[in-house]
């Protein structure tokens, strides 16, 4: 167990420069003792509900007065020991490492658990998770695979309706439509806050370095989506202060890495080298609706309409009439990118199934790309650096 | 076993027989202008498109046959040339080899797909594998969206009424590209015989409740499944199975059966290694093992706990059939079915054979070896290779295991004995 991180409550307003706030957030995201989160469920007696990556409803669960706390593995702080005879080596660090924090008690303040039907490893693990901890609720989410057929729709507004009874009758109190549509305008604000975080790095990538708007994210996390928004309003307040010296970067979108995250060294090395990543998927899970859902009218709806129309794609969505590679080179023109990286978890075989057709789009469309894969645990990134230097070489002096 | 009995091999060749002549028609499938559809073994609604006139090709079956042929690191190696990692899907990176390498294969020319159904259930890589065909072939993708089979519940009704909308959709689809119309009465027929078949699939089955049993539900299985799961809804299927269950029955009146003494009696979970089929059946023959009951032969449709296709409910009976098929299952049902196995088919031991390729399968099943053993007390041997990748397969490490676990069984049996 790691030792309890004790964060003043609202440590943001008491954060003078945005080197503070950044370090509080790396702390809270690297946290895996989950302080902020046994601190909330003291301070309001409500439950905590884990919800692994990446499309999971999160806005449903905070309206049932509970805190959705996203998973991101153990951020390589474990070893892989009581959890290796529940789940082989050659599966991905995520569910390996969730699977041990959770068989070394640092989840235990974890009162139900939502698992999404992304790839055969999670659908097992949910399974796996049942045995192990039957105390728990697990609470397995289908997601449409074919957002343009009419039954998805009701499918997964049932589907929906299952998670609301199940945390009502969870909490014993009712969810209603007033607190599920005051729990979206929460989230769209997040989600527009996280835009504008991510506007300001694409215009002016130095200002606002990855690593940092990295753990910013992460704090949100395990906040309250109410108190990271006031986080990020701090943090964009703080941040527009800075002062920093320009480089020479190239500028270029990460993809992959929206289930399992890399551990926040590789970023670091990334930046170091002189990529400036303007664009990513990186804890996707808090932020995969790319817009604003619908404020008025159902709010059951909004959330249904939100899926099937308006995520953000990864390899574990269906996208419908839209096309992946098509989306990654739109967003590759918008950001004006030089590069394409394809940083995949080792063992995700969603992610390294699209890096290939990802890749060749990419390069067709002229531009270079990296490809690398990671481990949450890995320690040496010297090869990854090396290729990374490699790469901003050969784009900023041949092409 | 001796050529005076009337029906022996007659499960292996006319399988066989009836495999080649259907890869005949898909290899004729262009110059006769017959639609060809791909789709995947679990879940399959193989009925639904046959009845608009389509000849499938399985893409899985076809990895399979290259596994066995010992073609697959060939094909392996292909795809990773083309970027695919080494730590994906066996099957797929077969299939990416075959297709790009003129989709020829040693059984033959597969012809391009007009369409293909991704029939998504019990795997997530079934949706990845088709998406990078529909690229390579710029063919129309329908993806039938089949919910997991969850635990405690029967088959929930919303999750019925959903794959039975698609499958609405999907025949307007198969209309579309074929220009026939959907016929009920045609489809009805079809599963009348996919019924049959059916029932005597779940007969030869359960003879392994016999002792010695007259079959192994593993080793054998994996062939005798073969029409159920591609040609089911034909004539020749049921009469397959007439054929096969003779056999069976020829056996049992003689007592003979896949291993000349049966010692142990197994059950098993999971693929078999395709590349290394002959050697790692050898491995169990020596200790006189009998596989009795398997997962592996259900990946395909689960029809022993009593589930058929229904010609009175015929959409219905197809989304019935999809959802319950092996790894569209939870775990809590797939250990309670081994548990089932394992009693009822009086099985000395249970054995896990868990390939990196397949994380539909493999992913929990250290989960459930720890359950068999720490919370039942079940033997329980645990082997890992590949089912489609030659290359992890250690024949000196596995049949070390493999001894070991059998000798120290003997030895708990003797000593029971003794007790
Ligand atoms: S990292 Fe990839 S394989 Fe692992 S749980 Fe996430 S999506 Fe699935
Ligand atoms: S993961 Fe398993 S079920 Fe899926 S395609 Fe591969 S071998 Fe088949």
């Amino acid at each position: 167990m790691t030792p309890e991180v004790a964060k003043p409550q609202r440590f943001w307003e008491q954060c003078d420069t945005w080197e503070q706030l950044v370090q509080c957030c790396r702390e809270l995201t690297l946290d895996i003792g989950f302080s902020a989160v046994r601190d909330w469920k003291r301070r309001t007696g409500g439950s905590a509900i884990g919800c692994f990556p990446v499309y999971v409803p999160q806005e449903l669960i905070a309206a049932a007065g509970c805190l959705p706390v996203s998973l991101f593995g153990a951020r390589g702080q474990v070893e892989i020991d009581h959890a290796d005879s529940r789940i082989q080596s050659f599966v991905c660090s995520i569910a390996r490492s969730t699977l041990e924090l959770a068989l070394t008690g640092n989840l235990a303040w974890m009162d139900g658990f939502v698992v999404p039907s992304i790839c055969d490893v999670a659908r097992n693990l949910s399974g796996v998770w049942q045995r192990n901890f039957p105390e728990a609720f697990v609470f397995y989410l289908h997601l449409p695979q074919n957002v343009v057929s009419d039954p998805a729709r009701d499918y997964y507004r049932a589907e929906l309706s299952r998670l609301r009874t199940v945390l009502e009758c969870h909490t014993g109190r009712p969810v209603s439509d007033a607190a599920l549509m005051e729990s979206i305008r929460v989230y769209n604000r997040n989600r527009e806050l996280l835009s504008e975080l991510y506007r300001q790095r694409a215009a002016q990538p130095e200002q606002w370095p990855l690593s940092h708007v990295y753990v910013l994210a992460g704090a949100g996390n395990v906040l309250p989506r109410s108190e990271h928004n006031e986080l990020l309003e701090a943090a964009l307040r703080l941040g527009r202060q800075r002062a920093v010296t320009r480089r020479d970067t190239v500028r270029v979108v990460l993809r992959g890495a929206f289930c399992e995250q890399p551990p926040l060294e590789l970023l670091e090395a990334l930046e170091e080298t002189g990529c400036a990543v303007v664009d990513d998927d990186l804890q996707i899970g808090a932020r995969f609706f790319a817009g604003p859902i619908a404020e008025q009218g159902d709010p059951l709806e909004a959330l249904v309409e939100g899926y099937l129309r308006g995520t953000v794609l990864t390899p574990v969505n269906n996208p419908g009439s839209r096309s992946r590679s098509a989306d990654l080179l739109t967003r590759c023109r918008e950001r004006a990118v030089q590069g394409v990286i394809f940083a995949s978890p080792k063992f995700c075989e969603p992610a390294l199934y699209d890096a290939v057709l990802l890749k060749r789009a990419s390069e067709q469309a002229g531009l270079p790309t990296l490809e690398f894969e990671y481990e949450e645990k890995m320690t040496v990134f010297e090869s990854v650096r090396m290729q990374a230097e490699t790469f901003v070489e050969s784009i900023l002096f041949f092409s | 076993m001796a050529a005076s009995y009337r029906y022996q091999g007659i499960g292996r060749d006319l399988q066989k027989e009836l495999l080649g002549q259907w890869y005949r028609r898909l290899e004729n499938a262009p110059q006769n202008g017959t639609p060809v559809a791909y789709l995947f073994i679990s879940g399959n609604i193989c009925e639904l498109l046959r009845t608009f006139g389509f000849e499938l090709v399985f893409p899985e079956v076809n990895a399979l046959q290259c596994g066995i042929k010992k073609v697959a690191g060939n094909f392996i190696l292909k795809a990773e040339d083309l970027g695919y990692s080494s730590d994906v899907c066996g099957y797929v990176k077969n299939d990416i080899g075959l297709a790009t390498s003129g989709n020829r294969g040693p059984f033959g020319t597969m012809p391009r797909p007009d369409l293909l159904v991704c029939n998504y259930a019990g795997c997530n890589t079934y949706i990845k594998w088709f998406e990078a065909l529909a690229e390579h072939f710029g063919a129309r993708l329908f993806l039938l969206d089949v919910p997991y089979r969850r635990t405690g519940e029967i088959v929930r009704q919303e999750d019925l009424d959903y794959v039975v909308a698609q499958l609405v959709q999907l025949a307007g689809v198969c209309a579309e590209i074929t220009g026939n119309r959907f016929d009920r009465d045609r489809l009805s027929k079809a599963l009348e015989y996919s019924r049959a078949a059916e029932d005597l699939w779940v007969r030869i089955l359960a003879s392994a409740r016999n002792r010695p049993s007259p079959f192994d539900a593993f080793f054998e299985a994996v062939f005798f499944m073969a029409p159920i799961y591609v040609l089911r809804g034909t004539p020749e299927c049921v009469e397959y199975y007439q054929a096969a269950w003779k056999e069976i029955e020829e056996r049992m009146e003689h007592g003979i059966g896949p291993v000349s003494e049966e010692r142990f009696r197994v059950v098993i979970e999971g693929p078999p290694p395709w590349p290394h089929f002959r050697a790692f059946w050898e491995l169990f023959k020596r200790w006189g093992v009998c596989c009795v009951a398997s997962t592996y032969s259900k990946v395909g449709g689960i029809w022993d706990f009593g589930l058929r296709h229904d010609p009175a409910r015929p959409l219905e009976s197809l989304a019935e059939y999809a959802i319950n098929c092996y790894t569209n299952w939870d775990w809590t049902l797939r250990r309670r079915m081994m548990e089932r196995y394992v009693a009822d088919y009086s099985a000395d031991a249970l054995v896990i054979h868990s390939v990196k390729s397949c994380r539909a399968f493999s992913v929990g099943q250290a989960d459930v070896r720890e359950h068999f053993t720490k919370a039942l007390d079940t033997p329980t041997l645990f082997l890992e290779s590949d089912l489609a990748d030659p290359r992890y397969f250690a024949e000196a490490q596995m049949r070390n295991r493999i001894d070991a676990f059998f000798e120290a069984l003997e030895h708990r049996r003797k000593g029971s004995v003794e007790a």
